[in-house]
């Protein structure tokens, strides 16, 4: 057991929440991340999707990484990826459908999702599964987290909820406060982003 | 031929692959740093887009839609796979013929060319085409009804791609000569200036055509 939870796993997982996120720092799977975050419900349940494909392919990729011929491992792992995000976009379909609906096209475009395909090019063609199962968790996670963030900000702001119950009190709207229809636009998410990577790029430097 | 014509401007303007839908941000990012490479990577994606949105067309409506293949069977959910594959297929084919005629185009676009495989622009438009096709031509200006208006709709995104990239990359080498924060120089204001430009084409959003 103490080997499975090495310092070094320990890092394995941690390092991509923060220090590496893949987002603000390895600048990977940007499309999605600004695509879906108008609202929270959607940005979570793209967060946890993308965990679990990564966390996924990542343990499958790396279970057979020594069997793969160099040359077309592209392919193959394009379509490990493919396979998962047909299974998580139909049980989508089936369980939570609504949500299906409103991720329209971004359920498909996981697989294109640069992290996937950095993650497996990167940490488990060289690592045995347990460490790459970590890695993808941690980096599906670091993805969630900055998702989180901005579609907190955005729906707090543009539609004054959260997760579709009001946060913000009527008496505020009476007093003269009103949404900021600027939030739900898609330019917004962009510019949350910016300002996302601005203070974690300010607070890193900090610490180091 | 009008709806055509309709297709091709909404999809450079309107429905703008990186400004409405944010697809293909990635590379977008990485190689937006100087014009000349932006406009290679622009053209290369606009040509596969060229060639692999009609041939999943043809896909969607002869082996994966409704009753296409076999009569009563639906094989909609192995989209995502044969998509992936007439895209990576095609993305090779396109790194060959680059390596061959432009070898500094070759090195320049480096590691990013073999990435077009999974570009989310190309994906993206061949997923919006296969929602497309299932709307009311008569109704929708965004109907997708025939091999020629797949070609249109590939075009036409395919520019407004290379448009946006060339674009931020002009920005980009002229704001190499200002004073950004420290922190926030890079892939921070670069962010932050995509968003201004994406202001800047919402007001197309009005456009009637």
């Amino acid at each position: 057991m103490s080997k499975l939870f090495s310092n070094e796993n320990k890092a394995v997982f941690s390092n991509p929440l923060n220090l590496n996120n893949p987002i603000a720092v390895q600048v990977l799977g940007i499309c999605s991340a600004l695509a879906v975050t108008s609202q929270l419900e959607p940005a979570i349940v793209m967060g946890l999707s993308v965990t679990i494909i990564t966390a996924f392919s990542n343990v499958i990729i790396s279970l057979i990484r020594k069997t793969i011929p160099n040359r077309i491992r592209i392919i193959v792992q394009l379509v490990v990826v493919a396979a998962l995000v047909t299974i998580v976009a139909q049980i989508l379909k089936a369980f939570a459908y609504d949500v299906s609906v409103q991720l329209s096209v971004y359920v498909g475009l996981i697989i294109t999702n640069c992290i996937l395909m950095g993650r497996l090019e990167a940490f488990a063609m060289q690592n045995g599964p347990w460490e790459s199962f970590l890695d993808g968790i941690g980096n599906g996670l670091g993805y969630a987290l900055i998702l989180v963030i901005v579609g907190f900000i955005r729906e707090l702001l543009g539609f004054g909820t959260l997760l579709g119950f009001q946060i913000v009190p009527d008496c505020v709207y009476n007093a003269g406060y009103m949404n900021n229809g600027m939030m739900t636009m898609p330019a917004m998410s962009l510019i949350i982003v910016g300002c996302v990577i601005w203070a974690h790029r300010s607070i890193n430097k900090e610490e180091k | 031929m009008e709806h055509m014509i309709s297709l091709f401007v909404r999809s450079i303007f309107v429905d703008n692959m990186i400004f409405a839908f944010f697809l293909g941000m990635c590379s977008y990012l990485a190689v937006s740093k100087n014009v000349k490479t932006a406009f290679g990577l622009g053209v290369a994606v606009t040509f596969v887009l060229l060639v692999t949105v009609p041939a999943d067309y043809a896909l969607q409506m002869y082996v994966l839609g409704p009753n296409a293949l076999v009569e009563g069977v639906d094989l909609t959910f192995l989209a995502f796979i044969l998509f992936i594959a007439v895209i990576a297929g095609i993305v090779q084919l396109v790194e060959m013929v680059v390596e061959r005629f432009s070898p500094s185009l070759y090195a320049a676009l480096g590691i990013f060319l073999p990435l077009i495989a999974v570009n989310c622009a190309i994906m993206g438009a061949s997923l919006f085409m296969q929602q497309r096709v299932q709307m009311d031509p008569e109704t929708s200006t965004q109907a997708i009804s025939c091999v020629g208006d797949a070609i249109a709709y590939a075009l036409g995104s395919g520019i407004g791609w290379l448009l946006a990239i060339v674009g931020l990359a002009a920005i980009r080498e002229k704001m190499a000569y200002t004073d950004v924060p420290k922190p926030l120089q890079g892939l921070g204001i670069t962010f932050i200036t995509v968003g201004l430009m994406a202001m800047a084409f919402m007001c197309f959003s009005g456009l009637n055509i």
